[in-house]
């Protein structure tokens, strides 16, 4: 048995990191929503993420109107939806999932209605309670989130802002100051999904982050293949994947597990 | 009454509503579209163009039409209409297309991004795209298409691109996801030409003023025929751009008073609707498209797909000036259900010789209801905001449906 006192929250975001750096590598940061392709599958597909040795782990909470993301989450987190996932069913995944014995930092990503609709302050509540490390919320910029702050920071959470290639120097610099443990820079603009290759435009990107921020900075948004993954490892301190993890996991947990020990093992 | 405070503020927000709830990438946009459009309010070259486009290719000013048989019948105020059926393309939209589209040259871009729920926008959009040389793509629900076909052929003659989106409810709100997606890859070439005054800032006041010319001149127009401002404005809500354009000028005159009339459906108890004010049960605060406001949700915030026999008010959220007017007890909000808007159609049809949009047959559905109660000396104006040229089939399968 294990006797290591478990870290919670923003601290867990934190030694994550710091871990992967000491092992001179990027973290890796698989994405999977809650209830796709049903609840105990996306369970076993979480729970494999975490054995192939990722170090956070993005859940999915699937929403009705999801414009930041593209076609294969699209349709995922519709299926989960129509499976009757709900943002409570979600927070019970991530009690389930610690029951069973994962102790990787979990962070929620959904967007800003049905988190408002469950309550600010029982949601970063039963963040403390169930597990729940931190939050990433695509349509909640941080001049928006005022509210939310106040407690994820009481709570001491984890918050993830982003940064697109379009933001200006003040947009740099909100969400650097604003984000609580990782920043979330997006690698081109549009909605999530598998692009051919990597932009050039991101070296610069990552270094004006540098220069205003000590920030891990995370990459995400068209990730797709383990060397795409090793060659942005190289450049950032987390890579991000999350449609073609989804696609795999559409097939069976096997193939999600494959890709995710695939891409892991190239960071 | 005092005099209304000047809404929005420098972050876009109408008293607790609006805002700017979007992904990141689109941020820059927006900040670059609200400085632009403020540094062309004032811009006296650019508002001159405005101006003239809206006399020699809209047709602007659009009459004002004492509707003395429907005043007769009813009997009570007398009635008066803002014909935003006679301006060009067929309704109000344009006023808004044709203001956006030329701010798209101004910002240097060539691509023009919309949506469209009963089409009238997508086809105000493609006008103003052509008239301009600029590229247009239209996003529609697949369902919206379907009742509104004539639409989507009259974009497509104008040079649009019509791109069906099949997410979802395949309405209104599906489509604007669709387009808000491509502007969020396109960002740097396009400009996302949002129809309604709705969505993050500083969309809402920028379309609201593009639409203001419908009420600035309806204000000018009733006191020269009437010899009195109205006592009451109507005009139907679903994202709420045409009712925002005339209540605005009027927004101090403590005796008009203002009244949106949105969609009741199959009626407010069925929950097949999208009375956004007229539900408290599933229609709360909340964020949809960019803007914070009053939204069809379900208990765990999942965004309901409504019910409107006319396409363009089939939307779950409402502008978020029209949530604040609603605060300050500056507007009411009524309904009226389908069959309302299909006798209303009728009437006006028959009575006035005009075949109006299912939409402003909504607001004319109030006027059913309200004028027999005023006095002969009352004054209501009804905001006609589109033609129905667009709605014959609908219509047509509707009274099959009901034996007629």
């Amino acid at each position: 048995m294990a006797t290591a006192i478990q870290t919670h929250g923003l601290a867990a975001i934190e030694k994550a990191f710091a871990q992967a750096k000491a092992e001179k590598r990027a973290a890796f940061i698989p994405y999977f929503p809650i209830g796709y392709p049903d609840y105990a599958t996306s369970l076993e597909i979480i729970t494999a993420f975490a054995e192939v040795g990722a170090d956070i782990i993005e859940v999915g909470v699937p929403f009705s109107d999801p414009l930041a993301d593209g076609p294969a989450i699209q349709a995922a987190t519709q299926i989960a939806l129509k499976n009757g996932t709900t943002p409570k069913l979600c927070v019970k995944a991530i009690a389930d999932l610690r029951q069973r014995g994962v102790h990787t930092p979990m962070v929620l990503m959904g967007y800003v209605n049905p988190f408002m609709a469950y309550g600010y302050e029982k949601l970063t509540a039963d963040a403390r309670k169930f597990g729940i490390d931190g939050f990433i919320i695509p349509d909640l910029p941080a001049d928006e989130a005022d509210d939310f702050q106040k407690l994820v920071d009481g709570y001491k959470l984890g918050l993830s802002y982003f940064i697109a290639p379009t933001s200006s120097p003040s947009r740099i610099r909100l969400a650097a100051q604003r984000s609580r443990g990782y920043i979330y820079l997006v690698s081109i603009t549009g909605t999530t999904g598998a692009k051919e290759a990597l932009p050039e435009e991101l070296t610069q990107n990552v270094a004006a982050i540098r220069t205003v921020t000590q920030h891990p900075i995370a990459v995400g948004f068209g990730v797709n293949t383990p060397e795409q993954a090793k060659q942005l490892g190289q450049l950032v301190d987390g890579v991000i994947v999350g449609t073609a993890l989804v696609k795999a996991g559409g097939k069976s947990v096997d193939e999600a597990r494959n890709l995710a020990a695939a891409l892991r093992n190239a960071l | 009454m005092t005099t209304m405070p000047t809404v929005p503020d420098a972050r876009g927000y109408f008293g607790p509503f609006g805002g700017r709830f979007v992904p990141e990438t689109v941020i820059p946009a927006l900040e670059e579209l609200t400085a632009k459009y403020l540094e062309m309010k004032s811009d006296p070259d650019f508002q001159n163009e405005l101006v003239n486009l809206n006399r020699t290719y809209i047709g602007r000013p659009t009459p004002v039409t004492f509707a003395a048989r429907l005043t007769e019948y009813l009997g009570g105020a007398k009635i008066y209409l803002k014909r935003e059926d006679l301006a060009h393309s067929g309704a109000h939209k344009i006023n808004n297309a044709l203001g956006q589209a030329l701010l798209t040259k101004r910002m240097g871009k060539k691509r023009i991004i919309a949506e469209t729920g009963a089409g009238q926008h997508g086809v105000a959009s493609a006008t103003a795209a052509a008239l301009l040389g600029l590229e247009c793509v239209v996003y529609m629900g697949s369902v919206d298409m379907e009742r509104q076909k004539p639409n989507v052929f009259r974009m497509k003659l104008l040079g649009a691109q019509v791109c069906p989106v099949e997410s979802g409810s395949k309405t209104l709100k599906d489509a604007i996801n669709e387009a808000i997606r491509d502007w969020v890859t396109n960002v740097r070439n396009s400009h996302y030409l949002l129809g309604s005054a709705l969505g993050p800032h500083p969309y809402p006041m920028m379309v609201r003023d593009f639409q203001s010319v419908i009420g600035i001149e309806a204000r000018e127009q009733i006191q020269q025929m009437a010899g009195t401002l109205p006592d009451f404005i109507v005009a139907c809500v679903g994202g709420g751009s045409n009712s925002i354009g005339i209540f605005y000028p009027f927004r101090d005159d403590a005796n008009v008073e203002l009244i949106g009339v949105e969609a009741g459906g199959h009626g407010i108890e069925s929950g097949e609707h999208a009375a956004r004010f007229a539900d408290e049960k599933i229609s709360r605060l909340g964020m949809l498209h960019g803007t914070k406001s009053y939204v069809m949700q379900t208990e765990d915030g999942q965004i309901m797909e409504t019910h409107s026999i006319s396409a363009g008010l089939d939307y779950p959220s409402v502008g978020p000036e029209h949530a604040f007017l609603r605060h300050q007890e500056r507007a009411e909000y009524t309904y009226a259900t389908d069959e309302e808007a299909l006798e209303a159609f009728q009437l006006l049809c028959k009575l006035e010789g005009i075949i109006p949009a299912l939409e402003s047959s909504h607001a004319v559905a109030e006027v059913i209801k309200l004028a027999p109660k005023l006095s002969k000396d009352a004054v209501v104006l009804v905001n006609l905001s589109g033609r129905g040229d667009k709605d014959l089939d609908t219509v047509i399968n509707a009274l099959n449906e009901r034996g007629e």
